[in-house]
């Protein structure tokens, strides 16, 4: 369980009421990770979907750092939504790193119940691909 | 055993509590030979036992008779209460004092099993002595401060529970008793009883209440989700609110936010916002509860550098159960639930439960006996062609992965081979090394068991999900065969 208040700080969670808020709270877990240490693992599977809360967090693969991470961007969702295992490790970068976790059989039913979250949602991800595909033209 | 025990002064290790966190870790600590001290400022063993549940019975089971012998280790996973004894006859200590009237131990029962274990397995504390502030040294070393005196420590095991009432933050709920106030149940005789919370706590009240109060309402944000419900320990105590709410027998379960209480001259006044279905609703009641859970009583740990996860309740703790943050400083029992661990398919450890806590006391003092250079870690020689049935016997029945699935493994070492014993499954995966293999018993949400292969080779690792089967026989000869493919070996 997680404090309401911390969520509703941020954009993800901007379209809920208060009582939304709270019952989304109470689904979600809070988790603190140290400098250097891995949220998700590249290859391992059954992750959950993770929303920073304070700190930042890294993409790396190979162990080259790709994409920063910072508070209100969140993680995990490809590999539920695909079903695949992750293929990315994402690394605490900062002293700490506090994330919202959600398990991830929640995630379908969340989105289906609260359908601004996965609009937001899916407003961020849209953002995310046109800067992949930017960056790689 | 209490005064002349341990006496303020230089140890390597100092474990604060006697309940069954503390207990074993001090046993697993002693058996490897780790100087430590125990302090408690309880007057006997047991800790939360010796006076919780309210209503007096656990949820977690212990079957008197199973497929294994009582003193067996596969036993240990119908038995979830006892504590860990490499000691034939310490072991399975808790079903010998139950009555059979329930699967599951009373709570005068469980503090039986608690105490004979501490009296059998010689488990001594200093009882009456109370931790009271903790300082490092400039030499890195830990000093606790007690009611008896000063303890310096080159590491310390804070097994004191999640046993300090906490309240969710509504207002006005600072005039609602908390659970752990609440009174002899016939004080609520023909009385309306709000129940803040929907968790075992809750539902706890709500089933000691049913045969006493006129009404009792259970109120929180979220729905108690009946499919979990049905494959928890908690259906003991949640099945009965929830029938008589479905016939209608004057238990109510709202699914609404609380905006604020008051407290009037005769009576609680609730406003409260629906969730799962929109409104307002205004209600009253002759009495309220606040089973919104507990926290861990950090002290003065967090000035230490101790860092907080679930709202400030539980400390943040590495694969080791070593605080983020504050090296030296460590955590036994329920609190080792700071240590989440990969969090596979959405399902938690089961470290909030003696069951659970009680490896992790052992992987606990291994670790620590190896880091203070007492002892290495035992390293068991297998035979090539052992691997392959040793892994897949683990699969079938060690008690430590049935007991923590998806959390804790068992491992093999392949340059050797040699059996590397049990280790958290994140630690496994992330500490790089050499060639490896690890197996779990994981669950997913849908309650579906099935065996987890992790191999390293080259410091990558390579995960392996098999089948599930209908009678878990995860050591017949088709789990045999892809456990061999997997790792290489006969």
């Amino acid at each position: 369980m997680i404090d309401a208040a911390v969520l509703s700080r941020l954009a993800l969670f901007a379209d809920l009421q208060a009582p939304q808020l709270q019952a989304v709270a109470e689904l979600m877990d809070e988790a603190s990770f140290p400098r250097d240490t891995r949220v998700l693992r590249s290859g391992i599977s059954g992750g959950g979907f993770y929303v920073i809360t304070d700190g930042e967090a890294s993409v790396r693969i190979d162990g080259r750092d790709r994409v920063r991470f910072h508070p209100g961007d969140f993680f995990g969702e490809l590999s539920i939504l695909t079903g695949d295992p992750v293929v990315a490790d994402i690394v605490a970068v900062s002293e700490e790193l506090r994330c919202a976790v959600l398990p991830e059989h929640r995630l379908r039913p969340l989105l289906l119940d609260y359908p601004h979250l996965g609009l937001r949602m899916l407003e961020a991800m849209a953002r995310r691909l046109r800067a992949t595909t930017l960056w790689s033209e | 055993m209490t005064a002349g025990v341990f006496p303020p002064g230089d140890y390597d290790v100092v474990v604060v509590g006697s309940g069954p966190g503390g207990l074993q870790t001090s046993y697993f600590l002693s058996r490897l030979g780790v100087r430590h001290a125990v302090v408690s400022a309880d007057d006997a063993p047991g800790g939360m036992f010796r006076k919780w549940p309210i209503f007096q019975r656990l949820l977690s089971w212990s079957k008197p008779d199973a497929p294994f012998a009582r003193d067996s280790r596969e036993y240990e996973w119908y038995d979830h209460n006892s504590l860990l004894a490499d000691e034939p006859e310490l072991r399975a200590l808790v079903p010998g004092f139950m009555d059979r009237s329930w699967a599951v131990p009373s709570r005068p029962e469980m503090e039986q099993g608690l105490t004979a274990f501490a009296e059998r397995a010689g488990v001594a504390v200093r009882y009456g002595c109370r931790w009271e502030s903790t300082r490092r040294e400039e030499d890195g070393r830990l000093v606790l401060a007690t009611s008896d005196g000063e303890y310096r420590c080159r590491a310390a095991v804070f097994a004191l529970g999640v046993t300090e009432p906490w309240k969710s933050p509504i207002p006005g709920i600072e005039d609602v008793p908390h659970y752990a106030e609440t009174g002899d149940p016939a004080s609520y005789r023909g009385k309306r009883v709000l129940v803040i919370g929907k968790r075992n706590s809750g539902f706890e009240i709500a089933d000691g209440l049913l045969p006493w109060a006129q009404r009792v309402t259970l109120v929180s944000p979220r729905p108690a989700d009946t499919s979990v419900i049905a494959l928890a320990s908690v259906r003991v105590r949640y099945l009965q609110p929830l029938e008589d709410r479905a016939l209608g027998g004057g238990t109510y379960v709202l699914d609404a936010a609380i905006e604020r209480i008051e407290r009037t001259a005769t009576c609680f006044r609730v406003v409260a916002q629906g969730t799962t279905r929109a409104g307002e609703y205004e209600l009253e009641y002759d009495a309220a509860l606040a089973a919104t859970g507990f926290r861990t009583p950090l002290g003065d740990l967090e000035q230490l550098g101790v860092r907080t996860v679930a709202q400030g309740r539980i400390p943040a703790l590495t694969p080791l159960f070593e605080a983020a943050g504050a090296p030296g400083v460590f955590f036994a029992g329920n609190a080792t639930q700071g240590a989440a661990g990969l969090r596979k398919r959405g399902v938690g450890s089961s470290s909030p439960a003696v069951q659970g806590f009680r490896y992790n006391a052992r992987v606990l003092a291994e670790h620590l006996a190896e880091q203070l250079g007492v002892r290495p870690r035992p390293r068991r020689r297998l035979a090539a062609d052992e691997v392959v049935p040793f892994l897949a016997s683990e699969l079938a029945s060690a008690p430590e992965l049935w007991a923590q699935k998806g959390y804790l493994c068992s491992v093999v070492g392949l340059d050797g081979p040699f059996d590397d014993g049990i280790q958290p499954l994140e630690r496994f995966v992330d500490a790089g090394g050499a060639d490896a293999v690890a197996v779990t018993v994981e669950l997913d949400a849908a309650g579906e068991i099935f065996p987890g292969v992790y191999v390293r080779r080259d410091g990558r690792i390579r995960e392996a999900e098999l089948d599930p089967h209908p009678l878990s026989a995860f050591d017949g000869d088709p789990y045999r065969r892809e456990l061999a493919s997997l790792v290489g070996l006969p």
